[in-house]
């Protein structure tokens, strides 16, 4: 233990040295005239244009020109920043996974918000995001990212269908037992060939490893370590949850064998392919605009309760920038996370508010009477845990995501794939394990 | 109009095939021989600008990669280091290497002979004439007019199961359901299926157009003799348009080692690895788990088959097209 | 002049085989427009019928406002025009005098040289990301439309082919042109220069079809609307969150696609017909 606190109180020691030189920066920030973020849209609609509204509304506040860059998807996102930044240009800042904390570390890209500024009221600022977007930002004591477009994973309910079998949509299910229970009723198929399942989850590679962090969750299990240098696969809990999803296909017949994909799940749930959809809570304004039934929105049931798993991206601010600009992207992320922007932010785009706070605003209280689905997100998030995120998190994922896929297809047993997640995972870890 | 016999065999017959093939060509030099002080400082003029930006963007980058192979990937806590063949090593046991080379063989089996035969069947129908032949040349055509990007998530609802549509026509035929990307079995199917729409009607055209340049007096010739019309294509027709099979073959090797797109959209090689192809494989280990190193080992092996391929290729070219 | 298109050949089927090469041909034309056929579809109707086909759907146009305001495709679809242009200019340019060096001319180095050329047939830009980008970076253009054509400009592909075709005009020609007082370049320009015709047309072809679909270097090299490709652009409504938009997505690519597929329809036969003539005149 002696070294570990030794190292720490080195770190410190550093974190305050670069803060004593930091805070004359305090002043240059006034300098600053232009920084350059990267985000990625993961939702539909006129996103782009909201972003450029923020930023144009920041000059006016602040005298500082922010160009933002929509770089694709969340992957594309990583991709382009960590190319522009090796190349030796790049942004400032970024909206990146929050589950991207540890390969950013890795890379040696972000810097953090304690180093840029210590001060109490950062501090205080920081303390008044929800607990649960938080896991993903602290490692080793410090805060790395700052929650932006966050979600939580949810389920859409189609509400006729449960009436039709004779469940009751106002008392959606709680746990697995009962959600096996109502999906048996509302799964129709002739021999294979369903014409609407009970429930489907994706497991395409980049969703897969998010709905397996959810039902470990549910089996009361947590993936990883905090400091994402282990992984624990091989757990009973981790395979009793592996079970249930393959459970779901093979032994009650209430989901498609074989790798589903995320992408279509909204279609699937409106055209009443599937009664049920694990999804994020950023479909929520999708839904509720195209489709033509009543639907309920729903914590992920747990093995004794509901659990569920948070998502979406934080805010960055990297290395390459000057002191200067990365106080100035720091003053840009507590403007942008301000309760009233906050609260636009959810409103417009179906991302949840990072801030309880914001809930508290006039704006969100009427959108929520008006959506009450909306609140639900924002209920789950005590019984939320943190999105598996380890080191190498992308290599980690593909071996999770290519063992949940062959034990969806039958070609491997639950314990059999989570034992050779366990193997490659250890094998892509050992490197980064400490003594 | 005169037609200058000798200035139509000369044109190269990689799209248009002559009327009538001159014996003359065979008894051509090869070269022009200028070769003097003034007229090498002239040469390498001339391909100063290409030379310079192939360095530039080609063999300087080439070479960095292949210096990056033997070098462990730089971390944060880390500096790279020199680690002799261990990235090859780590490639050799990689399992996914291996499937997604095996992917790659049998995807290029599929695309290259399947799209080359389908676009030369196309070209042989919309040569003749009948009814509505401009709108299915149209039909053909639109691959190559669609980004891959855009209609690559056409075809995901093709392949989507339930009511995807080809799900829904197998539906009022009574047939079990598939799922046609999500099962080991039928997704590198399904994605060479779309690489094979997208190259064949491309392909289509530089047939077409070498078809329409074969001479009618060729045909008129063989029908003299009662040759059958697939006797006239395999004596005639067929050996007339080699040189654009040829080019349509390199195009076909290259892209079959060369699409991504699709499967970014459709698969991402998935599922358990069923689609990786070996630029998918490349593009992934570097760009997504930022393992350069690895990836650099990985990048130097494709592009070693290709050189094989290319080699094998140029030595083709130049006695089939050059020296006939 | 004779247009052998327009004249039955001997070959051409009559009667019953023409009946069923006819159906052949539209059953597979039918598959190969799918695609299109359904982003017709998809474009013109609501969401809730982007899966189902139902005669009687009433259509729509709304598909197109919302991709219309979610993109600058206008600008988008300027940028890839110019990238084309620019790429395939510059191609021709560089690979046609590289190409006349190699065919018509003897230098030391000449076979170390061409070795080199024909390395890039092999090593695609495509796989070099991650150098090319740190190049441009240095040289300070990128997020441009510039930067996104150079690493393909000089093309092997193109050397190599009018490398070929270049050693196959005959050398009465280019002595002939010489005689009347011809430089090297005017030679080049007015001998062999035309004789490539159909060479320079495929090469064309290929060049433009792969760069009007290029996405992955476009994607990683350029920022700003300024410089954003189409295939970039459409990129925007592919991945997402909330799953596949169908009825947008067909939307933004007919929009995007619609000037080339009318240029088609309206040029089809010229378009062929240009392949052909240069070859046989």
């Amino acid at each position: 233990m002696p070294k570990s606190i030794s190292r720490r109180t080195i770190l410190r020691a550093g974190a305050t040295g670069v803060s004593l030189i930091a805070a004359p920066s305090l002043l240059r920030a006034q300098e600053v005239k232009e920084l350059t973020f990267y985000y990625p849209i993961a939702v539909g609609g006129p996103v782009t244009k909201l972003v450029d509204t923020i930023c144009t509304d920041f000059e006016k506040d602040s005298g500082i020109k922010v160009t933002p860059v929509y770089a694709g998807a969340y992957p594309d996102t990583f991709t382009k920043a960590v190319t522009a930044i090796k190349g030796g240009s790049g942004p400032q800042f970024s909206v990146l996974l929050a589950a991207d904390i540890h390969a950013v570390r890795d890379l040696d890209l972000a810097v953090s918000i304690d180093e840029i500024d210590n001060s109490a009221e950062t501090k205080a600022w920081l303390s008044g995001f929800f607990p649960g977007f938080m896991a993903n930002s602290l490692v080793d004591g410090k805060t790395w990212s700052v929650p932006f477009q966050r979600s939580t994973s949810v389920a859409f309910f189609s509400k006729p269908a449960f009436q039709e079998v004779g469940l009751d949509p106002e008392q959606p299910p709680q746990t697995w037992d009962q959600l096996i229970a109502a999906a048996v009723k509302l799964t129709k198929k002739q021999g294979d060939a369903a014409s609407r399942w009970g429930v489907k989850l994706a497991s395409n590679f980049g969703t897969a490893q998010w709905m397996f962090g959810g039902l470990a969750n549910q089996a009361g299990h947590t993936l990883m370590n905090p400091s994402g240098t282990e992984a624990y696969f091989d757990h009973p809990k981790a395979i009793e949850a592996m079970n249930f999803w393959r459970s779901l296909a093979f032994d009650y017949g209430v989901t498609p064998k074989g790798t589903t994909e995320w992408g279509t799940l909204p279609t699937d749930f409106m055209q009443g392919a599937a009664s049920i959809i694990y999804t994020t809570t950023g479909n929520l304004s999708n839904i509720r605009q195209n489709a033509k039934f009543p639907f309920g929105v729903m914590g992920l049931p747990g093995k004794e309760g509901p659990r569920t798993v948070v998502g979406g991206g934080n805010l960055y601010i990297f290395k390459n920038a000057k002191p200067a600009e990365q106080l100035a992207a720091l003053r840009f992320a507590k403007w942008v996370t301000a309760p009233e922007r906050a609260a636009e932010w959810c409103i417009k785009t179906g991302y949840l508010a990072v801030r309880p706070d914001a809930w508290e605003t006039k704006a969100l209280k009427d959108y929520v009477t008006e959506v009450p689905a909306a609140i639900v997100a924002k209920n789950q998030l005590p019984v939320a845990t943190g999105e598996l995120a380890t080191y190498e998190n992308q290599r980690v994922y593909k071996v999770l995501a290519d063992n949940i896929q062959a034990c969806l297809a039958g070609t491997k047993s639950a314990a059999v794939a989570m034992k050779d997640t366990q193997t490659e995972a250890d094998r892509i870890l050992k490197p980064f394990k400490k003594g | 109009m005169p037609r200058p016999h000798r200035r139509s065999t000369i044109t190269l017959e990689i799209i248009a095939p002559a009327r009538e093939r001159s014996e003359k060509l065979h008894s051509l030099p090869a070269t022009h021989l200028m070769s003097s002080p003034k007229n090498e400082i002239h040469a390498w003029l001339l391909l100063l600008p290409a030379m310079s930006l192939l360095v530039l963007f080609t063999h300087w980058p080439a070479l960095a990669t292949l210096i990056d192979s033997f070098y462990s990937t730089p971390k944060a806590r880390r500096p790279s280091v020199f680690v002799g063949a261990e990235n090859y090593q780590q490639m050799l046991a990689d399992p996914v290497f291996w499937q997604s080379a095996t992917n790659n063989l049998l995807f290029a089996l599929g695309t290259i002979p399947v799209s080359i035969g389908l676009a030369l069947l196309m070209a042989v129908w919309v040569n003749d004439r009948f009814a509505g032949r401009t709108l299915v040349r149209m039909a053909f055509f639109t691959p190559t007019i669609l980004p891959m990007i855009a209609v690559a998530n056409i075809w995901l609802f093709f392949y989507t199961p339930q009511y995807g549509l080809l799900e829904q026509v197998r539906g009022t035929f009574g047939l079990a359901p598939v799922n046609w990307l999500g099962s080991r079995d039928t997704a590198l199917g399904a994605v060479t299926v779309v690489a094979i729409w997208k190259e064949a009607g491309f392909f289509m055209i530089f047939y077409l157009a070498a078809l329409q340049a074969i001479s009618p007096s060729l045909g008129e010739a063989a029908a003299i003799e009662g040759a059958s019309r697939w006797h006239y294509f395999r004596r005639v027709q067929f050996p007339l348009l080699m040189p654009t099979t040829l080019f349509v073959l390199v195009n076909a090797v290259i892209n079959a080692f060369r699409m991504v797109d699709h499967i970014l959209v459709l698969t991402r090689g998935g599922p358990d690895n069923a689609t990786t192809l070996l630029l998918f494989h490349v593009y992934t280990v570097g760009f997504s788990f930022w393992d350069t190193g690895y990836a650099a080992a990985v990048t130097v092996v494709v592009l070693l088959v290709l050189g094989l391929l290319a080699l094998v290729q140029y030595g083709v070219l130049e006695r089939r097209i050059h020296y006939r | 002049m004779a247009r052998p298109s327009t004249i039955d050949g001997p070959y051409q089927p009559k009667g019953l085989s023409l009946a069923l090469e006819t159906i052949a041909a539209w059953l597979l034309a039918a598959i190969w427009i799918l695609p299109l056929a359904y982003a017709i579809w998809a474009a013109f109707h609501s969401p809730e019928f982007s899966t189902r086909f139902s005669p009687f759907a009433p259509l729509t146009l709304e598909n197109f406002t919302r991709a219309w305001d979610a993109a600058p495709f206008a600008r988008y679809f300027l940028n890839t025009f110019m990238l084309v242009t620019l790429v395939l200019s510059c191609q021709l340019v560089l690979c046609t005098l590289a190409a006349y060096a190699f065919a018509r001319y003897e230098f030391r180095g000449q076979g170390i040289a061409f070795a080199l050329v024909l390395a890039q047939l092999m090593i695609m830009p495509d796989i070099l990301i991650v150098e090319n980008y740190r190049t441009l970076g240095k040289l300070g253009i990128l997020d441009s439309i510039p930067a996104i054509a150079l690493p393909y400009v000089a093309s092997a592909f193109g050397i190599f082919l009018l490398r070929q075709t270049f050693k196959q005009v005959p050398k009465e020609l280019d002595d002939a042109a010489r005689v009347e007082g011809a430089t090297a370049l005017q030679t080049l320009l007015r001998v062999y220069v035309p004789l490539g015709r159909p060479v320079y047309l495929a090469y064309a072809l290929v060049s433009v079809s792969y760069h009007w679909n290029n996405f992955l270097w476009p994607l990683i090299v350029t920022n700003s609307v300024e410089a954003r490709p189409l295939t970039v652009g459409l990129q925007v409504f592919s991945s997402s969150d909330q799953g596949i938009d169908w009825s947008v997505i067909c939307a933004a690519t007919l929009m995007t696609s619609a000037p080339l597929l009318v240029g088609f329809v309206l040029f089809q036969r010229q378009f062929v017909q240009s392949f052909m003539r240069a070859g046989i005149r």
